[in-house]
């Protein structure tokens, strides 16, 4: 692939709070990712990770906070300019567009930086053939594996040449070999490109394996962030785990 | 003397009104619970306007006695139709809905048509020119019979919904029809008897119009749109909203036909509609859901 | 330009579509003045459909009220023409910046304000319905006494004022159809395209993927509108007499959408088949039931045949048509 200089941007989250009536999803969140890391956002079923994700994508408006990308406000802006700005991400649930061959789906992303068709589309190969999918595009979603429409979700994501990568559970359902290899992926692009990557995962291999900075949510609240060896012996995070404080 | 010319019309509209709520029920409850928009709604109540004609005619039946019977036939039509042909398209996009509905709508026409031909026919009941003098007012006897039938078959059904195990499992179905299949409820035949009450309603409705209004074949896409307009009004799904609505557009469409010409209160209805659907697309008493 | 249009086309799709064209071209020497009535009003649904199907087979954008942009089309140019004389070809430049203006309008309310779906739909049919009664009040437009376009020698060919017998309209809506097919096929296979189908797929994954939402859907109902508009045009023109009740009420509409739901929304070739299909059978059912004397009969057995379809071909005729003549199925 067309290995771009320097793709990668700093992440700032500020104070970030989303409130849904009565419920705080994220409360008060505040993160940085320097240039070129890979950050993981761990922590258990509702804590928040996906709303963060949504308020930095766009998707939905922080309650209060801020969102800096390379030192530039996010809030306010669509997801569309955000995507432009240099954030892809991906979907917990896969959203493939349906009924339009894998090759074009990706080649959507692609047009976000380009108005040619033909180099949308040659791009979308390549990044098809980077994430090992490449005799898929010309299928239709549907017709391909879940694990497939995963790397899908990656692939057009990628097409957007993002400074700033966010995955949402994108190893969930994979076998481990499976993982493993998007693993080397994810390490080989960062390496290649320098992009920044905010992860959501719940496979604590894959955590262990890629990222340089874990941050832990719970319920809406940063509990601890460090290195992966750290906070893995961190006794809040562990509690909120196993949910140790009952016993002890 | 404005004043209560004002008065009447405004109380006529509101009785009027309580008619157009029952028949917007119909389309409310159906699509509440089996989210599917019946483009057929106007033509249905025709076909009950029809049925209550004949029984007047050939069996000297008043109006609002045909009503339970045209209702229970009308419910014997909505459940099959629901069970035979309605039930495989919901899985369909909902232009596709839209259209067979439409094509059903079609079909209904024309039936009529073969069966009564085109012209305009009603019932001419012993009362039809009596009325009521309640001080200044001065109301049709008809009207507010059919205001208050209108209003008892309506208050029948939100019984139903909040106090029989139909009623509650139908609306179980409504809110999650997976947990409703998870816990054993026959969907099936839930939504055939949703589509039933639905249609119910209209045949009531039907039934009662007759005593106000002249039918004829071509009678429905009016009365289908203004269904909508009500519903949209009141919030597509709520069954109060229906009636709220209904009230609301018999009110402003009776008065429109004072204030401007007959020909434009629709188009207060249309304008009222493009309203709500920008400043509250969830409807006056509808929740927010997206 | 040309290779850009045929390309990834299969052979035999590109011989039978010029066979088709060839075939259509000729009609007007071999068939009756009937059947040649019939071959025009399926054009023009074909036309109208085509223009329907881009807004939603192509950006997911559902319109029940596209009978108003006929109507504005159609009144604009024969209001132009009756009231002070200017022939249609300038009538249509109006015609078609009032139709797109209107689009706008709706699809700006409908996208700004979020509305999506059935509640959009009923936009446009609030939309279509307001504007119907408003025409219907006004005594410039005719009223509900209807607008009539003078005839005048009749026969003879006036292009200039679009006066002259039905091979001429044959012909200027048979070059409408297909330069709106040839306009889809271009723009399906463009940047633009792709966007549509994205919004239409999964509206917040475009979004997400980089799509600006609104200036996309907003391109789809202006081209869309301004096509309807053009059609309009035409059909005053042809008809030569217009009613407000009968142009702008949502069942012209559903009628004006009926054939390409049938041949298949989103197909480029389904609007053209479905409305080849459609118009010929309500003949048929004509002819067929003319003699049983009885109201409602013939119109009763075409929704049954339209329900049927649906049931049987929920996806529309074409894709299953295009499988069977191996074709591409998706039809590009």
């Amino acid at each position: 692939m067309t290995a771009a200089a320097s793709r990668s941007a700093a992440l700032k989250v500020e104070g970030l709070t989303r409130r849904f009536s009565g419920l705080t999803a994220v409360d008060n969140v505040s993160f940085e990712v320097p240039p070129g890391a890979i950050h993981a956002l761990i922590g258990p079923n509702g804590a928040g990770k996906t709303t963060t994700f949504n308020m930095i994508a766009g998707a939905l408006k922080p309650t209060a906070g801020e969102v800096l990308l390379d030192g530039r406000s996010l809030v306010g802006m669509r997801p569309d300019q955000i995507c432009r700005a240099g954030v892809g991400r991906t979907f917990q649930v896969v959203r493939p567009f349906g009924q339009i061959s894998v090759a074009e789906n990706v080649a959507v992303g692609a047009l976000s930086w380009t108005d040619d068709l033909a180099e949308a589309r040659r791009h979308a190969l390549a990044m098809l053939e980077l994430l090992g999918l490449a005799d898929k595009r010309n299928a239709l979603p549907g017709s391909i594996t879940l694990p497939d429409r995963k790397r899908l979700e990656v692939a057009r994501a990628l097409a957007t040449k993002p400074k700033l990568l966010l995955l949402d559970e994108v190893m969930a359902g994979l076998r481990p070999t499976e993982t493993d290899r998007m693993v080397a992926t994810f390490r080989r692009l960062n390496e290649e490109t320098g992009v920044t990557i905010v992860l959501i995962e719940h496979v604590m291999r894959a955590v262990m394996a890629l990222s340089h900075h874990v941050v832990v949510l719970n319920y809406g609240k940063v509990i601890a962030q460090g290195t992966p060896a750290e906070v893995t012996r961190n006794p809040d995070v562990l509690a909120c785990y196993l949910g140790v404080e009952e016993l002890s | 003397m404005p004043v209560e010319l004002y008065l009447n019309v405004a109380v006529s509209g509101l009785l009027t009104g309580l008619i157009y709520g029952l028949s917007a029920l119909g389309l409310s409850v159906i699509f509440g619970v089996i989210r599917i928009v019946n483009f057929a709604h106007g033509e249905i109540m025709v076909m009950g306007m029809f049925a209550t004609l004949v029984l007047f005619r050939h069996l000297g039946i008043d109006p609002l006695y045909c009503v339970p019977i045209v209702a229970a036939a009308l419910f014997a039509f909505g459940y099959l139709l629901q069970d035979l042909v309605v039930r495989r398209i919901v899985h369909l996009p909902d232009y596709m809905q839209f259209l067979l509905m439409a094509a059903i709508a079609v079909m209904i026409v024309s039936l009529c048509l073969m069966i009564f031909g085109p012209d305009a026919q009603g019932v001419q009941v012993s009362y039809a020119y009596d009325s009521f003098q309640i001080g200044p007012l001065l109301v049709d006897k008809v009207r507010v019979y059919a205001g208050v039938a209108a209003l008892v078959v309506s208050g029948l059904l939100f019984a139903f919904f909040r106090y029989t195990d139909t009623g509650k499992a139908i609306r179980a179905c409504g809110d999650n029809q997976t947990g409703a299949l998870v816990v054993g409820l026959n969907v099936r035949r839930l939504f055939a008897l949703t589509f039933g009450i639905g249609t119910a309603c209209l045949g009531a409705a039907g039934a009662i119009l007759v005593l106000l209004i002249d039918v004829h074949p071509y009678l429905g896409p009016s009365y289908t749109l203004l269904a909508f307009i009500i519903v949209i009004i009141g919030g597509l799904g709520s069954l109060p909203g229906a009636l709220l609505g209904g009230l609301l557009i018999g009110f402003s469409e009776a008065l429109a036909g004072l204030v401007f010409q007959p020909s434009m209160k629709s188009a207060v209805s249309f304008g009222l509609l493009i309203l709500v659907l920008l400043l509250r697309p969830q409807g006056l008493m509808g929740k927010i859901s997206r | 330009m040309i290779r850009r249009l045929t390309d990834g086309l299969p052979r035999r799709a590109l011989a039978l579509l010029l066979l088709f064209a060839v075939v259509m071209a000729l009609a007007p020497f071999f068939v009756s003045d009937y059947v040649l009535s019939v071959l025009i009003i399926s054009l023009y649904f074909a036309f109208v459909g085509q223009a329907w199907n881009l807004m939603l087979g192509f950006a997911g954008q559902l319109s029940l009220g596209h009978a108003l942009f006929v109507g504005i089309g159609a009144y604009t140019s024969a209001a132009l023409f009756t009231h002070f004389g200017i022939d249609p070809w300038v009538g249509v430049v109006a015609a078609v910046a009032l139709s797109t203006l209107m689009g706008c309008i709706i699809g700006y309310l409908g996208f700004r304000f979020s509305i999506r779906g059935v509640y959009f739909a009923l936009l446009t049919i609030a939309f279509a319905e307001f504007t119907g009664i408003m025409v219907d009040n006004s005594a410039w437009l005719g009223g509900s006494a209807g607008l009539f376009l003078p005839v005048k020698n009749a026969g003879s060919i006036d292009l200039l004022n679009l006066r002259g017998p039905p091979t001429l309209f044959y012909y200027l809506i048979l070059i409408l159809t297909g330069g709106a097919l040839v306009l889809c096929r271009f723009l399906l296979n463009s940047k633009l395209g792709l966007y549509w189908q994205a919004i239409r797929d999964d509206q917040e994954a475009a979004e997400a993927a980089g799509v600006p939402l609104f200036r996309y859907k907003m391109i789809a109902v202006a081209i869309s509108s301004a096509l309807t508009g053009v059609a309009g045009v035409w059909y005053a023109f042809y008809y030569n007499n217009l009613f407000p009740e009968s142009t702008f009420a949502t069942g012209r509409s559903v009628e004006l959408i009926l054939g390409a739901v049938v041949g298949g929304v989103g197909t480029l070739f389904g609007p053209i088949l479905g409305a080849l299909i459609l118009t010929p059978l309500g003949e048929l059912l004509t002819a067929l039931t003319s003699g049983l004397q009885i109201d409602g009969i013939k119109t009763f057995f075409w929704g049954f045949c339209v329900v049927a379809i649906v049931l049987f071909r929920p996806s529309g005729v074409w894709p299953w048509l295009a499988g069977l003549l191996k074709l591409d199925g998706r039809a590009r």
